[in-house]
């Protein structure tokens, strides 16, 4: 799994626990937007990611067979995380919580609450308010967040099993906007910190993994991509480039230059 | 009465007529819905699934059918 690079040097890594639970992999996947299912359930396997995210909704009746997520995953191989995303207040989010929890997979919750249609930025408030509600009915959240690091660790202290700032705005592809907030919240907690939302290629998942963070998760930049497994693969290198190059330690940033060849030896 | 007549209930924001004295996995049947694959709020209480054979659909309720779907 994601581990492979890291284990060939032997540098020393454990899994990503959360809420007691083991993953080998930390890549976290979509599975919305993809053209066909089977782009998706091909993408979800070269990413190499253990967890994909769900979503909770009305079945369609009108169509003559409904194509649930189900049909194409199998909960056995995969552990499935129901999301609250669409949910603009604490009750609606409590509310597909326990609608997801009924559905028999888990505890576990991605607790999404949006407080802006444009920019689908979370209502923080809202998130921390559903989140103790939450927490007290024995879910396991992991709460998506602003890069506030007030607000990851009202999070925290509400019990949340993971907190999950946003690299930059869901669907934007922008990247990780600001790595000091992020880094910084990765410092002060001691759960989990996954980061959600905005990773665009590769070297955002990258750049993301080297600020020290214990997970990504990702869905539009695998689902629109020209070829969503091709960049599924390039985002599962991606992430273990940057959690390698974390482990490693990278040398210290110069505002001036230093040879790489000796001094002493030149020629008179 | 038990099995005579129709009723409205509404069911995913929609109103339909259906055969009364069904139960929820009867309701469930007859939309061509796998009962283990769905889940079911009725007037804003959630069911177990090992209620679907006892509850009855009664005239006015307010059901929801969800199932999970692609997200992230």
């Amino acid at each position: 799994m994601t581990d492979t690079a890291v284990t060939e040097t032997g540098v020393k890594d454990g899994p990503l626990v959360i809420a007691g639970r083991e993953f080998r992999s930390r890549l976290i996947v979509g599975t919305g937007k993809y053209r066909t299912n089977r782009l998706m359930v091909d993408a979800i396997e070269a990413s190499g990611a253990e967890m994909v995210t769900v979503a909770v909704r009305r079945i369609d009746l009108d169509r003559t067979r409904e194509e649930g997520i189900l049909y194409h995953l199998d909960p056995d191989r995969i552990f499935l995380l129901p999301n609250t995303a669409g949910c603009y207040t604490a009750e609606d989010a409590i509310r597909y919580a326990r609608l997801a929890r009924k559905a028999g997979m888990s505890d576990f919750v991605k607790l999404e609450v949006i407080g802006d249609e444009h920019t689908l930025l979370p209502d923080v408030q809202a998130t921390l308010q559903a989140a103790k509600a939450l927490v007290d009915e024995g879910f396991k959240v992991l709460a998506y967040t602003n890069e506030d690091v007030v607000a990851a660790l009202r999070l925290e202290d509400a019990g949340c099993a993971a907190v999950m700032p946003l690299a930059s705005p869901i669907g934007s592809g922008l990247g990780l906007v600001n790595p000091y907030y992020v880094r910084e919240i990765k410092r002060r907690l001691e759960v989990p910190v996954i980061v959600d939302a905005g990773v665009g290629t590769a070297s955002d998942a990258c750049e993301t993994m080297e600020q020290g963070m214990d997970g990504i998760l990702m869905n539009t930049a695998l689902a629109e991509a020209g070829d969503p497994v091709a960049m599924a693969r390039a985002m599962r290198l991606g992430v273990e480039a940057g959690r390698l190059a974390y482990l490693a330690g990278r040398m210290p940033k110069r505002e001036w230059a230093v040879p790489s060849s000796p001094t002493a030896g030149l020629l008179a | 009465m038990r099995g005579t007549g129709t009723i409205e209930v509404t069911v995913n924001g929609v109103v339909r007529e259906i055969e009364g004295g069904r139960s929820v996995r009867q309701l469930l049947e007859s939309l061509d819905l796998h009962p283990g694959l769905v889940v079911v709020e009725r007037n804003r209480e959630i069911l177990d699934r090992e209620q679907y054979d006892r509850i009855e659909v009664e005239a006015g309720d307010v059901l929801e059918l969800v199932h999970f779907v692609g997200g992230g």
